[in-house]
């Protein structure tokens, strides 16, 4: 007669669920207690404050955290998308927070107040959403600013592409600034806080397929204490604009079309630094073109441009700031550009996607 | 003060020497072709024409090669990139060329697979690390072009990488400068020939060309200084009654060229007759695969549909391709035809000439 052995049925025998491992599942969305896990243990340690930590479907402001009188309510939105999430100088979670805070910035307002939702890929590592959060931690905490209400969301793999973040910014301005895109002047002065190209240029390296390699770091940073301390100090800003896809030209456009106004550049003003500029001869594209993250375009009359220059030059994200251009006259909307030879030609918008050109 | 060898090719002082030695030079009208879309692209982008006297023409040459990739490639570039096992790529300027209906562009947007590469040694690499794939690389361009994606096919070879293939549609220069000076309508007293082509490829082919047609060739590069050099050297001859080929980029050029280039490109191509979009077939001037490749032709390797398409008939590009035209003869440009959705080929590349106009001078001066 044979010996049998029996398994041991004394214990549980149901197989025990899995621990969640490093990545994000289809589990993570469910709604349920994943889904809270992953709200609680990772996304309240980073952007947790006592509005989020609340836990209700929506944020309460009042009192205090609403809009005081003689104030209006700004709020611009931005979905972000990049690839890769991680690039010479910032990441998807600084841009997040960045490009909407520079948005209400815009208007001469103070932002106060982010909403972020997140769509997760499955298969995403928690390791880099961490990495994500916290660098939108960072960079609220540089803006000033808190997320007051955030959602997330998973997608089966493949149907997204890692991690894609949508913000909405809330702020406040004082009633009577009328700093806007149609405001341009003859006359006034257009200045930029800073070099162009840097953000276009950092990402396409990030993308590791250029054949060669250089330090160039994008510029994503927050204005808003910029242009709130150039607005306080100069209340006659006419147009502020952050020159993000397409570039210092394309912005510049819409800006001339808006306000019905020729703008002419002067090339030889225009700060580009030397590795964006050696990269952008070497691949055929246009710095003008390039994205920003970090700069703004600030338009306001010819008297006070040489003191506003010397502001933001004394300020951060502001320190090499250059007069590159004047508002010239009225018309339909034209940006021209005095070459550095003498010539003039027209700038125009970017078409489509940036191509390097073949030879 | 020292100036970086760009700072100094763009210096306006010396355009503004340069552009004053041109006027004293000059004193009748010439029409001079820049043969490559680069320099029309840099002489729009620094405003040189307007630095000119008005006895010299500038005329843009087909030298911008997605301009002048026919329609038939492209349809077969559709075909090839549509099928469900390939990975098509291509240089990136090449995706928003129209073809009779789509472009690559739209053919990824309906799901194709369509990468952008900057040198076709990655389209080999992308073969390698998917072997259960078909990587096509779409074989356009000039000289330039041709000793890389040369190096691709020998180098797929010899590792053995068999889902690699190209689909060759490389075009020449000589020839299309016969067929310019033997066309019955000719303008063209000089040639700007393109520097980076003879790089490659040296300028010893272009002394029979500048002797039969009594025409002088000056090799140029692409800065303003070099192109109001190669300019000024143009004009020097053709007012002396000399038709000499001359070298304004020696920094790059040499008469005999790269050799080891021109080696490999013998290895793996022959010339072929090949039809020029806008301008037809002209013989000799294109480069297809020798006998020994033929397993690297993606024409050879997927079943084609044939088919003929039509252009559209508003646009001109054939005729500016030729130099006959500029675009603001064309009642499409600007209208119908911009970049954003362009009818004809020369709208599309930066290097075309419609797009420079439509970029630099939209509104005629």
């Amino acid at each position: 007669m044979t010996e049998h052995t029996y398994p041991n049925l004394q214990g549980p025998v149901c197989p025990l669920p899995l621990q969640p491992g490093p990545q994000i599942v289809i589990g993570h969305g469910s709604g349920g207690g994943m889904t809270h896990d992953l709200i609680v243990n990772v996304f309240q340690k980073y952007l947790g404050n006592a509005i989020l930590n609340a836990g209700n479907d929506s944020a309460r402001l009042n009192g205090g955290l609403a809009a005081p009188p003689g104030f209006q309510l700004v709020i611009s939105t931005d979905a972000h998308v990049v690839f890769p999430l991680f690039f010479p100088g910032g990441d998807i979670g600084r841009l997040s927070v960045c490009g909407t805070v520079n948005d209400v910035a815009m208007l001469g307002a103070e932002p106060r107040y982010l909403t972020a939702s997140f769509i997760l890929e499955e298969g995403f590592s928690i390791g880099e959403l961490e990495s994500v959060l916290a660098s939108m931690r960072e960079a609220c905490a540089e803006a000033g600013v808190s997320i007051i209400a955030a959602d997330t969301k998973v997608t089966e793999k493949g149907k997204s592409d890692k991690l894609f973040i949508s913000t909405t910014g809330i702020g406040w301005a004082p009633n009577d600034r009328a700093v806007s895109g149609n405001q341009a002047q003859p006359g006034d002065a257009v200045l930029i806080s800073g070099p162009l190209g840097n953000h276009g240029i950092a990402v396409l390296q990030a993308r590791g397929n250029l054949g060669f390699q250089s330090d160039v770091q994008s510029d994503t940073a927050p204005l808003n204490h910029l242009t709130q301390g150039l607005c306080a100090a100069f209340p006659d800003v006419h147009v502020l604009r952050d020159p993000t896809r397409g570039g210092l030209a394309t912005t510049l456009v819409e800006i001339a079309a808006q306000s019905g106004v020729t703008i002419q550049l002067d090339e030889k003003e225009i700060p580009i630094d030397t590795p964006v500029r050696s990269a952008c001869d070497l691949l055929g594209l246009d710095p003008l073109y390039l994205a920003n993250e970090g700069k703004v375009i600030v338009i306001l009359p010819e008297e006070t441009a040489e003191a506003a220059l010397q502001y933001m030059r004394g300020q951060k994200y502001g320190e090499v700031a250059r007069r590159i251009g004047t508002v010239v006259s009225r018309s339909s909307g034209q940006l021209l550009l005095r070459t550095a030879l003498g010539t003039t030609r027209i700038l125009d918008m970017l078409a489509g996607e940036m191509l390097p050109r073949i030879c | 003060m020292s100036l970086s060898s760009s700072e100094l090719f763009r210096s306006a002082e010396l355009t503004r020497l340069l552009a004053g030695e041109i006027r004293q030079a000059v004193t009748r009208p010439w029409n001079i072709m820049e043969i490559c879309g680069g320099q029309t692209h840099a002489i729009l982008q620094y405003g040189l024409d307007q630095l000119l006297p008005p006895e010299i023409t500038l005329i843009h040459g087909p030298g911008c090669p997605v301009c002048v990739t026919s329609l038939e490639a492209i349809e077969n570039a559709l075909q090839i990139a549509h099928l469900p096992e390939v990975i098509f790529t291509s240089f990136g300027d090449m995706l928003r060329v129209p073809g009779a209906k789509a472009n690559l562009f739209s053919a990824r947007a309906e799901g194709a697979d369509v990468r952008v590469v900057y040198s076709p040694l990655d389209a080999v690499k992308l073969a390698r690390e998917n072997p259960q794939k078909q990587v096509v690389f779409f074989a356009i361009g000039f000289e330039t072009t041709v000793p890389s994606i040369a190096a691709s096919v020998l180098h797929a070879e010899r590792n053995q990488i068999t889902n690699f293939s190209i689909l060759p549609a490389n075009v020449l220069v000589p020839p299309a400068m016969h067929a310019i000076l033997q066309s019955p309508d000719n303008r063209v007293n000089a040639f700007l020939a393109a520097g980076h082509v003879c790089a490659v490829m040296g300028y010893w082919e272009y002394e029979a060309i500048a002797a039969r047609y009594r025409a002088p060739i000056v090799v140029t590069g692409f800065e303003p200084v070099d192109l109001l050099r190669g300019i000024l050297m143009t004009v020097r001859q053709l007012e002396s009654g000399r038709f000499v080929v001359e070298n304004a980029y020696s920094r790059a050029v040499t008469r005999e060229g790269n050799l080891a280039a021109q080696e490999m490109i013998k290895q793996v191509f022959e010339p072929v007759d090949r039809q020029w979009r806008g301008i037809g077939i002209i013989p000799l001037s294109g480069l297809g695969l020798r006998p020994r490749y033929a397993d690297f032709n993606a024409l050879q390797r997927f079943p084609l549909t044939r088919q003929s398409p039509m252009e559209s008939p508003l646009c001109i590009a054939g005729q500016v391709l030729r130099g006959n035209a500029t675009p603001h003869d064309c009642p499409a440009f600007g209208r119908e035809c911009t970049p954003a959705s362009p009818l004809g080929a020369p709208m599309v590349s930066s290097e075309g000439a419609c797009s420079a106009y439509y970029r630099y001078q939209r509104v005629k001066a």
